[in-house]
């Protein structure tokens, strides 16, 4: 190791902290006794940095040499910036004692296009090849797939990670083509489809012989930038509803558009990422993944953007008032899960809890329910429903108004106004299911 | 109706419950001997602790709890909060009394309060994992010191023995003053009379490190600057998700040449 290492390491760091997914999640790979590392289930997050995002792996360009120009890339061959590239042995010793260390849970390796597709493709895969093989190492390995390398190398780079994925980037082909002439929709489906397929034949030979090869066990999932193109939210989730369902995607990231390069004018002035819009976004995403929410009902042809006053399920509660108040102690779990200021642990609880008592505002408040914001929405034992005396838009009004002051006083910076209201239950989720493998 | 003593350990809490069971005493408080020497109760009786009385106890339980129940009473008990014995020696007996499951019954204010501190403890467990960062020594040992809020350190035994399986590693608690180390074969509870590592943060001392560690730290500290996003700094939520008390163990939040 040397200091043309740690240059190498600042340079590819800043090229790929763009890149937004972090989870190491979706797999369980036991050590068998002898070697290094193992991958546990949900994922553990090592460390966070100034912006509070989770470090849980290495995440690190090969090179940002590039020979595309993507208009919304800091990596786009038009810049001129300091490049760098790792050689496949470095990056093996890297990730091997950050991994030692406990720093990591394993490597996220992305690169820009070198040469070409293929050899860009190939080094990466040695990457992985040599740390399972001769280094024996069992941790977390997420790589990009390069659109356009050779389907034998993506194959052959599905062997040794744990996930691939290739970004779309931008949610339409048009626009794509628009911003980055080298890409079309086709040239990122192409790699997706190939890995969907290659996960569905490892799961069916999986099923036949125990021993068959393992294929990205972890799944696929890629990544949209939102904000940087004239796409509406409501084409944006059926995008991300159609990955689920179809590519049987694991996650759909969304990247708030951050003006990399403000000279190029394809694309919006804008002062800062629109953060608000981001997670609105992923909020909805967490509704239609854990809270039985489909796209069509978070956002209709009516209403093609998120508001960004309220979150998308107060939203939705708000637009649908006529489903609404819900009896606690007799809707169904489906029902309850959608009523404001009930999250999925304490709508697990009070099904559970409402066989031995009737329930009654007290022991909702003491289970977790934001009562503040559910009362408008249920009745309960004892608690007479106020819902039926709101108008819509004066309900919203009010509930707005109540957490605006709320916010007011908790925030010190800047950010804090928007607060990320189900981000960080997810990492709470994460944290208490550790142990539970 | 008494005032019952036990050692402090999780094995003498369960002596107590299986006393008051075969005895068929219903105590009004159970308390730590240490914490109750001072007051002078007319009937006070200190419990010994027996690991066969204990074992009795836990496997009695074990039947009558729901899978994601199981370790339950250990970390609820761990939280030491005040009163957690009695609380917890309530919710035992209603286990034991009734035939059908009492264990969601959020609802009764005992259950609800133990599932709170099972999940407080639980995730200060989680944090071990998070926020160890060995040092590798020059003898090839991978050190690291820590300080859990609660006394949960064993529970990351099972998960860092399969990680590193390949590598001699001790993980020391350094506010309770012992440690888990693993010789490549097992793992063992260990005691350091001499501590040639500083006390308050862990940092074993300059000369003993192997050589190359300290530009992995630094290499660890470049990456951890770099990767971050300035337009979209949020300190609060940094600190939220990694309490300060830890930062002094990580190299990428204390690194010093
Ligand atoms: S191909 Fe990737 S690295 Fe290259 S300019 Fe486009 S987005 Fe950036």
């Amino acid at each position: 190791m040397n200091s043309s290492v740690q240059e190498k390491l600042k340079i590819l760091a800043d090229a790929a902290k763009y890149d937004v997914s972090c989870a190491s999640s979706g797999n369980n790979r036991r050590n068998p006794g002898s070697g290094l590392g193992s991958a546990v289930a949900c994922g553990i997050c090592h460390s966070f940095t100034n912006d509070g995002r989770c470090i849980s792996l290495l995440k690190i360009l090969m090179s940002n040499h590039c020979i595309y120009d993507c208009a919304y890339c800091v990596n786009r061959r038009s810049n001129d910036r300091p490049r760098a590239s790792f050689t496949v042995d470095e990056l093996v010793d890297l990730t091997i004692n950050f991994y030692r260390r406990n720093y990591i849970e394993g490597l996220f390796l992305s690169s820009g296009v070198i040469k070409n597709p293929d050899f860009t493709m190939e080094r990466m895969m040695l990457v992985a090849k040599k740390l399972r093989q001769e280094q024996r190492y069992y941790g977390y390995i997420h790589m990009k797939a390069i659109p356009g390398a050779s389907p034998e190398l993506i194959h052959q780079a599905g062997l040794y990670a744990d996930r691939l994925s290739v970004n779309i980037e931008i949610p339409t082909d048009p626009e794509l083509k628009r911003l980055a002439p080298e890409k079309n929709f086709k040239s990122v489906l192409t790699p997706m489809n190939q890995i969907h397929e290659g996960i569905l034949t490892y799961k069916e030979e999986r099923a036949k012989f125990r021993k068959a090869p393992v294929f990205t066990p972890a799944g696929q999932s890629t990544q949209l930038i939102v904000g940087a193109t004239p796409e509406s939210d409501r084409q944006i989730l059926l995008l991300s509803s159609n990955l689920y369902h179809e590519q049987q995607l694991k996650r759909v990231y969304y990247s708030g558009y951050l003006p990399v390069n403000d000279y190029d004018k394809r694309l919006p002035a804008i002062q800062s990422p629109p953060l608000v819009r981001e997670n609105r976004l992923y909020q909805s995403d967490w509704l239609m993944r854990f809270y039985e929410f489909n796209a069509e009902e978070i956002l209709d042809p009516a209403h093609p953007f998120l508001d960004l006053d309220v979150d998308p399920k107060l939203a939705y509660a708000i637009r649908n008032y006529h489903l609404f108040p819900i009896d606690v102690n007799r809707a169904s779990y489906e029902m309850i899960l959608r009523i404001p200021g009930v999250g999925v642990q304490s709508a697990k609880m009070i099904v559970d809890a409402r066989r031995f008592r009737r329930l009654n505002s007290y022991h909702l408040k003491k289970i977790g329910v934001v009562m503040k914001r559910a009362k408008y929405f249920i009745t309960c034992n004892e608690l007479p429903s106020k819902a039926y005396t709101w108008e819509p838009e004066r309900l919203k009004t009010q509930i707005v108004s109540e957490s605006i002051s709320k916010y007011k006083k908790a925030g010190d910076t800047q950010l804090e106004l928007f607060p990320l209201v189900l981000q960080p239950k997810k990492e709470e989720q994460k944290a208490i299911m550790v142990w539970q493998h | 109706m008494e005032y019952l003593t036990y050692d402090g350990s999780f094995e003498g809490f369960l002596t107590v419950v299986f006393e008051c069971y075969s005895r068929k005493i219903s105590p009004i408080d159970i308390g730590k001997e240490k914490a109750f020497q001072e007051k002078i109760f007319a009937q006070k009786e200190f419990i010994a602790t027996s690991s066969e009385k204990a074992e009795r106890v836990w496997k009695g339980m074990q039947n009558k709890l729901h899978t994601r129940n199981k370790e339950l009473p250990l970390f609820a008990f761990l939280s030491e909060a005040p009163g957690i014995e009695i609380m917890l020696y309530r919710f035992i007996r209603r286990i034991f009394n009734t035939s059908f499951s009492i264990e969601t019954d959020f609802g009764d204010p005992d259950v609800l309060e133990l599932k709170k501190l099972e999940k407080k403890v639980m995730r200060e467990a989680m944090r071990v994992p998070q926020f160890v960062r060995f040092q590798k020594t020059s003898d090839g040992i991978f050190f690291s010191g820590i300080e859990p809020q609660y006394d949960v350190l064993p529970f990351a035994i099972k998960h860092f023995t399969n990680r590193f399986a390949d590598q001699q590693w001790l993980v020391y608690d350094l506010k309770r003053n012992y440690g888990i180390y693993y010789d490549l074969k097992k793992t063992h509870e260990v005691v350091l009379s001499e501590k040639s590592f500083n006390t308050t943060n862990g940092k074993v001392a300059e000369n003993l490190l192997q050589e190359g560690e300290k530009i992995y730290q630094a290499l660890w500290k470049d990456y951890f600057d770099h990767i971050c996003i300035d337009e979209r700094k949020n300190l609060k939520l940094q600190r939220q998700h990694m309490p300060q008390r830890f930062w002094k163990f990580l190299p990428e939040k204390n690194y010093s040449n």
